[in-house]
């Protein structure tokens, strides 16, 4: 009986080619627009969970220069305020991990003629356990180079690149910075963007005292741009955002009611909340992309009632054989809901297709779920169902005498 | 219970803008099984309505119908339905097959209705395409045989669920005499085969073929019998 009835709805679209083809037009466009838009909105929330993930968890970073001032400041000549005893004194709080202070500023950097302008961060050996980085290929230096000041440098994968080539292996080779010979100990395993959309493999770092002493020079001695902290636990931040500002403001003499001449963000909410926001613009994407699914509907609607129309005969003439109410009913919702999934399937095609084509032109990331093709599926199926109930019900009310006697 | 059909006082009114517009007044009549009735009558006389309602597509506003003993005002839609596609074959004047379907199909769509499997369906459907002799034109379309065939396509679908009564309203109106003649044959086999049978037709020697003619005027019955007196009234 059904499959019956589903071999009569296949030859009832066939009979209508042209129309049915046009109606699932509509579905097709509506269901291609949801999953493409899906995609997109997926791709976007991966890359910036990898970037957060990249990060290293329970973050802060305070830097030098009053809270109102964004960023990091290039150099200007501005003293920075913060220093290596300040890091040292935020170890020794309560729920702090570690400590890292950062010194960084762009530098020319040379090897066998070729030339790479990238961010030289001068650090501790902290600074990779707080941001959990790894090296490939060598070791990172220790505490007795941050001593010494030694001239050894590790470096990102974007920056080797462009330097080496993909033949050379960097360890043990000497480069340039700012004309100053550095030996490369370690390369970093790669962690691609960073949440603002930098590469953060476009980079060299070396001990903090070989940056300030050999690369720049110009700022006060033990004086660092910023620190990095990491707090033992995400319970631990609040309190330790305090205790930090209030040490702060104590070692650097900042009386009560004048601005601090650092600043303490929260980079693990700042991370959130860009995550938020990628969610929401998804959210955005898909409902938007759904308002074509509903027009979709729509068009299934308005086609199966005049499909009802001009067979109204037919169905008098099925009523009189013996059909049922529901029946008829079942024939008509099953022609929407063929017309709704056959236009789905295209339409998910079109998705996939569509998501792939912005992939690689427009360099986005777009992910596909399955998620999202169920979904697709799932709405479509009942979009046919929906807007197809009204018309099949108007076909299986009728009154067999009447449907009979309509030219 | 003998009697397929037994109508008691029926009435039949069509509400029109002027009020209600009284079309069957007062009809009784009983058939029995085996029985073969020519209903005639002029035109507007009613004869249509009461057909429709002896097939349960329309219902009376007052009065009794007993299909093969079933209380008709009492059943719902679908069993209604049921009666139509099990109990009753009906046969119109415009042959009402489906064009876009073959004539197999045609003929097999009352049983996809009663949930008969599709080897079953076709194989009974060519059995009756066979008996009303058109056995060679199972895959054919409607419109590509002549109306004497579609009607017979039309008869081999009013019997391939093996009903107690066909009932035809002016089965051969649509035909010239030679293939009403042939259809007419067609329906006395079926009647000797123990089906009943109901007919309106407004051409005697149509109405001779029958055992029993019925005369109806203004939505009344004013003439019965199983003798041929009607064909000699003045029509
Ligand atoms: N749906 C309707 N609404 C109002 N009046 C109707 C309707 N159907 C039929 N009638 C009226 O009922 C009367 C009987 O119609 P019916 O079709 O039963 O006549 P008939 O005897 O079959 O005539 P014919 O021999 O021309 O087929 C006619 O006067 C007709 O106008
Ligand atoms: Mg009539």
């Amino acid at each position: 009986m059904f499959t019956a009835m589903l071999g009569e709805a296949w030859h009832a679209m066939g009979a209508n080619r042209m129309r049915t083809f046009l109606t699932m037009l509509g579905m097709m466009i509506g269901v291609g627009a949801v999953v493409m838009m899906m995609a997109i909105g997926e791709g976007a929330q991966q890359s910036i969970k990898k970037s957060i993930s990249s990060m290293g968890s329970n973050l802060f970073i305070v830097l030098s220069g009053p809270p109102n001032t964004a960023g990091a400041r290039s150099a200007t000549g501005n003293a920075l305020s913060l220093n290596v005893k300040d890091a040292d004194a935020i170890a020794e709080l309560d729920g702090i991990a570690a400590v890292a202070p950062v010194t960084m500023g762009s530098a020319q950097v040379i090897y066998a003629g070729n030339n790479w302008n990238t961010a030289v961060i001068g650090t501790m050996p902290s600074y990779m356990e707080i941001r959990d980085w790894v090296i490939d290929n060598g070791y990172v230096f220790s505490n007795s180079d941050i001593r010494s000041a030694t001239r050894v440098a590790l470096i990102g994968k974007t920056t080797a690149d462009n330097l080496f080539g993909d033949d050379t292996d960097p360890v043990g080779k000497t480069i340039r910075i700012k004309q100053s010979p550095f030996i490369i100990v370690g390369v970093l395993n790669p962690k691609g963007q960073s949440l603002d959309g930098r590469d953060q493999d476009d980079t060299i770092i070396v001990p903090l005292t070989t940056a300030q002493r050999k690369l720049f020079g110009n700022q006060l001695p033990g004086t660092v741009r910023m620190i990095l902290v990491q707090a033992e636990s995400d319970k631990a931040m609040p309190q330790a955002e305090e205790d930090i500002n209030s040490l702060l403001r104590q070692r650097h003499n900042i009386r009560e009611g004048s601005d601090s001449d650092f600043s303490v963000r929260n980079l693990t909410a700042i991370a959130n909340t860009a995550a938020e926001t990628t969610r929401t613009m998804a959210l955005l994407l898909g409902a938007i992309a759904s308002i074509s699914l509903l027009v979709g509907g729509i068009g299934i609607m308005n086609i199966m009632l005049v499909s009802v129309t001009e067979r109204t005969r037919e169905i008098g003439i099925r009523m009189a054989i013996g059909a049922r109410e529901r029946d008829i009913l079942l024939q008509f919702l099953l022609e929407a809901f063929v017309i709704s999934i056959v236009g789905c399937v295209i339409g998910i095609l079109i998705g996939v297709g569509g998501a792939m084509l912005v992939k690689n032109f427009a360099g986005t990331d777009t992910v596909v779920t399955t998620e999202s093709i169920t979904l697709a599926f799932a709405v479509a199926a009942s979009v046919g169902i929906f807007f197809g109930f009204y018309p099949a019900r108007k076909a299986a009310r009728l009154n067999p005498i009447e449907a009979l006697r309509y030219q | 219970m003998s009697n397929v059909i037994e109508v008691r006082h029926l009435y039949k009114n069509y509400q029109t803008a002027a009020g209600a517009f009284p079309v069957l007044k007062d009809v009784n009549l009983i058939v029995e099984r085996g029985d073969y009735v020519a209903i005639m009558g002029p035109s507007g006389s009613g004869k249509s309505t009461f057909m429709n309602i002896l097939g349960c597509l329309d219902r009376p506003t007052a009065g009794e119908y007993l299909l093969d003993g079933h209380q008709v005002s009492l059943l719902g839609g679908n069993a209604l339905a049921q009666l139509r596609n099990k109990t009753i074959g009906f046969v119109f004047q415009g042959f009402n097959l489906l064009a876009r379907s073959t004539l197999l199909d045609n003929v097999a769509l009352p049983l996809v209705y009663s949930g008969v499997d599709k080897r079953t369906r076709h194989e009974k459907a060519e059995q009756v395409l066979t008996k009303v002799g058109l056995g060679g034109y199972l895959n054919s379309r409607p419109n590509q045989i002549s109306g004497g065939q579609q009607q017979r396509v039309a008869i081999a679908r009013a019997l391939i669920n093996d009903p107690r009564l066909i009932l035809a309203d002016e089965p051969t109106g649509n035909l010239d005499s030679k293939t009403s003649e042939e259809i007419m044959q067609l329906f006395d086999g079926l009647n000797s085969e123990g089906i009943s049978i109901v007919l309106v037709t407004h051409e005697h020697d149509i109405a001779e073929h029958a055992k029993r003619q019925v005369r109806f005027l203004d939505g009344k019955i004013v003439h019965d019998s199983y003798a041929q007196p009607a064909v000699m009234e003045v029509n």
